[in-house]
């Protein structure tokens, strides 16, 4: 977790600074009040976050539910610190690492009363790892290591693997794990796609359409003095103006998605110390994807060319001052003990520490491969952060190794389909994952026969043999060994896919509201069950 | 008269048909997939599973002839389905933002039609006058200002007005109220936009209503109305106004019918969880039925309005209620 300063030292001195570190003891939590905040986005599709994917649908009803484990709420940058929720203690595994059991926390009670234990547990991890026919889990593939979950008594959920893996738990702590009851999916499976009922630290109180929800204080919940707020309400506003105003005239308190520098720097000077802002490198960046199955992106060299015509180094930090990026960083999230070092990183096409080396190889490729006067489309995506501003940079960068190049920016329908259907020569896109799971997360590398939403088209044995390797590792050090193995496959020695700038998260958010901590992915940290309010 | 409003009413059917099929049809002609959509578009890893198991869920899976059938047959019943996006019941979707859509309609036709009707009419009395020439103005400014930038321009005119008189910077609520909750916050909410939507929307009442004003009083009848010595008040409210109001009228009723849907980029400036704002949602989440939802509402709206405006017509102008 980094906390940027404002580009005056004015600014710099009026914005006050949250930090990881515990409260004093003269900033104990209060409790009451109703926290107004903002979902950047227009209402969800169901209510189910086991069918979803969108942070729409987990910031209107993570409050609302329990999860078994989860990343710690009181240190949530960190990207390997996961903590129970529901169960009493984070496991050891056994049996060679192919045995995880939970001991389940007794007196825990749904909102409509009714106890909750393992076999609901056990019932929503089997939803969303073994979805019955007709059932939506979008997250199923993470999971395809577990081949049984066993609930022998009302306290104790065993999850038994076909092989042990890094991979895991931190699967397990996906935000979108609610755990939902038992007697109610085996009633009707879909029931919560238009229904909220969990055991979260807030009821529902109201959910209108595309407009707001509601929720207020669950008494029962199971985290002592937990919430601190006696309800919230969340709303649905998808144009940044209308939520940089709001969050001006303190219609709203916050968002949690994440704010442009200027929308920052513009709240920071108009309402000094009456905002605090906190930053985070996020786990979403933007990928360059060559159809490697279209001429001339068949070649390696056209593709290594294009990715050592790009000057991240110098290109990141001036992104930064107008877009939500800002790390330089290769296929793991930066702050993950998997990440690429900067020397390491240094070694690859398109991070290499020369640019004048680095576009002087990339004309000799060129040339080589017959492509000096190389020109093509790029497809990216109508979404101004950070698609458009990153692709226009992309379109400058490519210029300078004489590559012509034109933007085609399409809504997310179309783009997507574009991709789906291979109709195009080189795409911007993104990866943007909840939990910080590297070997899960890279797993959207592999080629598209092993992985379908793969849009590079590429075949490449190697890296699924280098893959397959490291997700069967449980050597955190022989992990890291081949996980830097993998990467040099699919951006070196493949030239197949290059990850440009990764993202990064500003939460401005009023002064009072307080206890929340910003964590590397707008999925995470969203049960709003520490944040209190010192107005 | 009856059998007018009776042909009027059966050219409805095959209108209605015509931009069902129309719209059945473009809609599948955008690339993209809604399940895809869902799926994908947060970046994030997703089961492609997920997809085949989303198509088979929607109906998608199955041929498009059928899906055609479906809908016409349900469209028949009045049942446009369940949203692919939320699986709703459409008509509860539409159901929950038709109010703000319409309670805007109203207010900014309030503010149209008292800005218009009066301005208009005073303008075409004192033709080339200063004060004619400040109503052109300020109607040619209506129309050439798009009223989204007139609707953010105002917002920060009044967070920075209230900023520098109170010291706190206020701007309307930005999650609807039903105004039988809470009047005063629903109406906070609604005026802005009604006024700045009611701006743009009184620009083109007035210039129709100067226009045909000036039309009205060069006619015989007015002529031989002054010649009888009527007095000049009468001649205008009784004779002058009311024959003028035809055009008026028509444009007024196209605009009243645009508003319910048409508001697209003002609801999102005001957050509002209006038709508009709805329509662009399915549209990018390619929701084929609630846009096919939609652009029916849309054409019933447009399709009665106009009815609406025959009738009136028929009350203006007894040529042709006897016609």
């Amino acid at each position: 977790m980094r906390f940027h300063m404002p580009t005056a030292a004015a600014l710099a001195a009026m914005l006050a600074i949250t930090s990881a570190a515990p409260a004093p003891a003269s900033d104990q939590p209060k409790r009451g009040g109703i926290l107004t905040y903002m979902i950047p986005a227009d209402g969800g599709p169901s209510l189910d976050g086991h069918r979803e994917t969108t942070y729409a649908v987990l910031h209107a009803t993570a409050p609302f539910y329990s999860v078994l484990i989860r990343v710690d709420p009181n240190n949530p940058a960190s990207t390997t610190d996961l903590v129970c929720d529901l169960c009493t203690q984070m496991p050891k595994p056994t049996d060679n690492g192919l045995t995880y059991t939970f001991k389940i926390r007794t007196g825990v009670k749904f909102h409509d009363g009714t106890p909750l234990t393992a076999h609901d547990v056990a019932a929503s991890w089997r939803k969303i790892v073994f979805p019955a026919p007709g059932v939506t889990s979008a997250r199923r593939n993470n999971f395809v290591m577990v081949d049984q979950i066993e609930d022998p008594d009302d306290t104790t959920v065993i999850f038994k693997l076909k092989f042990a893996t890094l991979s895991f738990l931190p699967a397990l702590a996906d935000p979108y794990g609610f755990i939902y009851s038992k007697a109610i999916l085996d009633k009707d499976m879909h029931w919560y796609e238009k229904h909220i009922m969990g055991s979260g630290p807030f009821k529902l109180e109201s959910y209108e359409i595309g407009q707001s929800v509601k929720g207020v204080r669950n008494p029962d919940y199971y985290h002592p003095g937990q919430p601190y707020l006696d309800g919230f309400t969340a709303i649905f506003a998808p144009k940044q103006a209308v939520r940089v105003d709001a969050i001006r005239s303190d219609r709203a308190a916050m968002e949690f998605r994440g704010l442009p520098p200027s929308a920052r720097d513009q709240l920071v000077k108009e309402l000094g110390d009456k905002i605090v802002v906190q930053e985070s490198d996020w786990n979403c960046g933007n990928v360059l994807t060559p159809n490697n199955s279209r001429p001339p992106f068949n070649d390696v060299r056209v593709r290594k060319a294009l990715f050592l015509a790009i000057d991240q180094w110098h290109g990141a930090p001036a992104l930064a001052k107008i877009a939500n990026v800002r790390t330089v960083g290769g296929i793991v999230f930066p702050g993950s003990p998997l990440a690429a070092t900067k020397a390491e990183l240094q070694k690859l096409p398109g991070y290499w520490p020369d640019i004048e080396k680095s576009r002087a190889e990339a004309r000799r490729l060129l040339k080589e491969a017959g492509q000096e006067n190389l020109s093509f489309e790029m497809l990216n995506r109508n979404v101004d952060q950070p698609y458009l501003i990153v692709g226009t940079w992309l379109v400058d960068e490519f210029s300078k190794i004489g590559v012509k190049v034109t933007q085609k920016v399409v809504p997310t329908g179309p783009w997507l389909d574009t991709m789906r259907k291979g109709d195009f020569s080189v795409a911007l896109e993104a990866n943007c994952q909840n939990i910080v799971n590297p070997i899960a997360d890279v797993g959207r590398y592999l080629p598209h026969d092993r992985y379908s939403e793969n849009y590079a088209y590429h075949t490449d044995p190697v890296q699924v043999q280098i893959y397959d390797k490291m997700l069967h590792e449980t050597d955190p050090v022989k992990a890291r060994v081949l996980m830097r193995e993998y990467e040099n496959q699919t951006i070196g020695v493949g030239a197949h896919q290059l990850m440009v700038t990764w993202w990064y998260r500003i939460i401005p958010m009023r002064s009072y509201v307080k206890g929340w901590k910003i964590s590397p992915s707008h999925y995470l940290n969203q049960d709003l069950a520490n944040i209190w309010l010192d107005k | 008269m009856s059998s007018y409003i009776l042909k009027r009413i059966l050219l409805v059917i095959p209108t209605l048909f015509g931009a069902a099929a129309l719209v059945f049809l473009l809609m599948r002609l955008i690339p993209g997939d809604i399940c895809v959509v869902r799926l994908g578009s947060g970046g994030g890893s997703f089961d492609p599973r997920a997809v085949a198991a989303c198509h088979a869920e929607l109906g998608l899976d199955r041929p498009v002839w059928l899906q055609f059938v479906d809908f016409i047959w349900g469209f028949c019943h009045l049942d446009f389905g369940t949203s692919m996006w939320s699986g709703k019941p459409v008509a509860e979707e539409i159901a929950a933002r038709l109010p703000i859509s319409l309670e805007i309609a109203i207010l900014a036709t309030i503010v149209a039609i008292s800005i218009a009707i009066p301005l208009g009419a005073i303008s075409a009395l004192k033709q080339n006058t200063w004060l004619d020439v400040f109503v052109r103005i300020f109607a040619i400014g209506g129309i050439a200002t798009p009223s989204f930038w007139i609707g953010i321009l105002s917002i920060l005119l009044v967070l920075d007005i209230s900023s520098a008189v109170t010291g706190r910077p206020w701007m309307p609520p930005i999650d609807y109220v039903p105004i039988w909750k809470d009047p005063i916050r629903n109406l906070s909410m609604a005026f802005l936009p009604a006024i700045t939507v009611g701006y743009r929307y009184s620009a083109v009442s007035m210039r129709m209503t100067r226009s045909a004003m000036l039309e009205v009083m060069r006619e015989d009848y007015i002529r031989t109305a002054r010649a009888k010595g009527m007095i000049n008040k009468i001649i205008i409210n009784r004779h002058a106004l009311k024959n003028a109001l035809l055009p008026v009228v028509t444009v007024i009723g196209i605009e009243f019918a645009f508003l319910i849907g048409g508001l697209v980029v003002t609801e999102q400036v005001f957050n509002l969880n209006g038709v508009g704002r709805l329509f662009v949602q399915a549209v990018q989440n390619q929701d084929y039925t609630l846009t096919q939802a939609l652009v029916m509402l849309t054409v019933t709206v447009f399709v009665l309005s106009n009815l609406v405006v025959d009738l009136l017509y028929g009350w203006l102008d007894p040529r042709i209620r006897f016609a």
